[in-house]
């Protein structure tokens, strides 16, 4: 095991978490190597230490501010709760969605059946150029059309 | 935690009571403020409690748990990074308030030799130091394996890095250790 491997496995040694293969040789490492025995043991040195600090104790008022903070979070609830919990709403609610589901129902239909496909089939050329027929100026020039009237077309036949 | 799911008030009781040691030291080491590591551990135990409905069994509840503190507490740590540096440098340090803080509580144990004391105190100090020196991940990865015995696996998802870059922080961090302890180290190591 060269020095730079061991390095990855010196904390690993240090805890005991080496499997017994790489025990063996970070030992025998060791052993042969007076550099790396001496930061496994400063490592160590480093380890106890850190025990010199002291623990500190949660203050006496700590249990009671985190139960009263805990206390005050909001209730969670479900939607089938607060439903339960607003008559009124989920009745309004329902009613809601009945009246959608009855005015999608009555869409007119606008479905063409097949006479009126032979209809349309029959003045596709007027309909064609209707744009242009609507607003074509000479035809508006044109006297209109004189009504046919009931009274004088029946007079001859009376006199007759 | 299963049974805190389940409704159980008595077991986040339990639950506090169990953990708030661990997790106020960690919180205080890696902050380096009683208060705030205070209110740091009570955030922590509230998003336990409202996340309890949505927790799953998949990892070990200490490594959910220190997750939540970790990443708060780096958070805290940050900010107060950039709060500081609004701080003039002729004010006094917080450090040395919390030394003093603790030196109090160290006082009312009423050591018989105050020589031995003096000397016991100026080394916790150097050590506290070391370690509030160390890069914020380095320093969450030392507290989680030093003081709660976290294994790899476990420190690894909760700084959320593979096990081979927590082996690398964690040797990282305990040289930069032994290189600012090294007068007590070199006492030590001699013993």
């Amino acid at each position: 095991m060269s020095c730079g491997r061991m390095e990855s496995k010196i904390l690993g040694y240090m805890d005991g978490r080496l499997k017994e293969g790489e025990r063996l040789e970070m030992e025998k490492h060791l052993s042969t190597c007076a550099v790396c025995q001496l930061r496994v043991n400063e490592f160590r040195a480093v380890h106890v230490l850190l025990d010199e600090l002291p623990m500190i104790e949660p203050s006496a008022a700590f249990d009671a501010r985190t139960k009263a903070r805990v206390a005050a979070e909001p209730a969670k609830q479900d939607w089938w709760a607060w439903f339960a919990s607003s008559p009124r709403v989920a009745f309004a609610a329902s009613m809601l969605v009945v009246a959608m589901v009855w005015v999608g129902s009555q869409t007119a239909d606008t479905t063409l059946n097949a006479g009126d496909i032979d209809k349309i089939n029959q003045n596709m050329s007027v309909l064609e150029n209707y744009d242009v027929i609507s607003d074509f100026a000479p035809l508006s020039d044109l006297p209109q059309p004189v009504q046919a009237d009931d009274t004088s077309d029946t007079k001859p036949n009376q006199q007759m | 935690m299963l049974d805190v799911k389940a409704g159980d008030e008595q077991s986040f009781a339990l639950l506090l009571h169990r953990y708030r040691t661990p997790l106020v030291n960690f919180l205080y080491r890696m902050v380096r403020n009683r208060e705030q590591a205070e209110d740091l551990a009570q955030e922590v135990f509230l998003r336990v409690y409202r996340a309890r409905e949505d927790y799953v069994p998949s990892a070990k509840f200490t490594t959910w748990l220190f997750r939540i503190a970790t990443n708060l507490a780096l958070n805290s740590v940050r900010d107060n990074r950039y709060q500081r540096m609004e701080i003039s440098l002729d004010a006094p340090l917080t450090a040395d308030a919390e030394d003093g803080e603790e030196k109090k509580l160290d006082v009312a144990e009423m050591h018989p030799n105050i020589e031995q004391h003096l000397i016991e105190e100026t080394r916790r100090k150097m050590i506290r130091r070391a370690i509030e020196k160390l890069p914020e991940k380095q320093r969450a990865a030392v507290l989680l394996h030093k003081y709660q015995e976290l294994d790899y696996g476990e420190i690894s998802k909760i700084l959320e890095c593979s096990e081979s870059a927590l082996k690398s922080l964690l040797f990282r961090a305990y040289e930069t250790l032994r290189v600012e302890l090294a007068p007590l180290v070199a006492q030590r190591a001699a013993q």
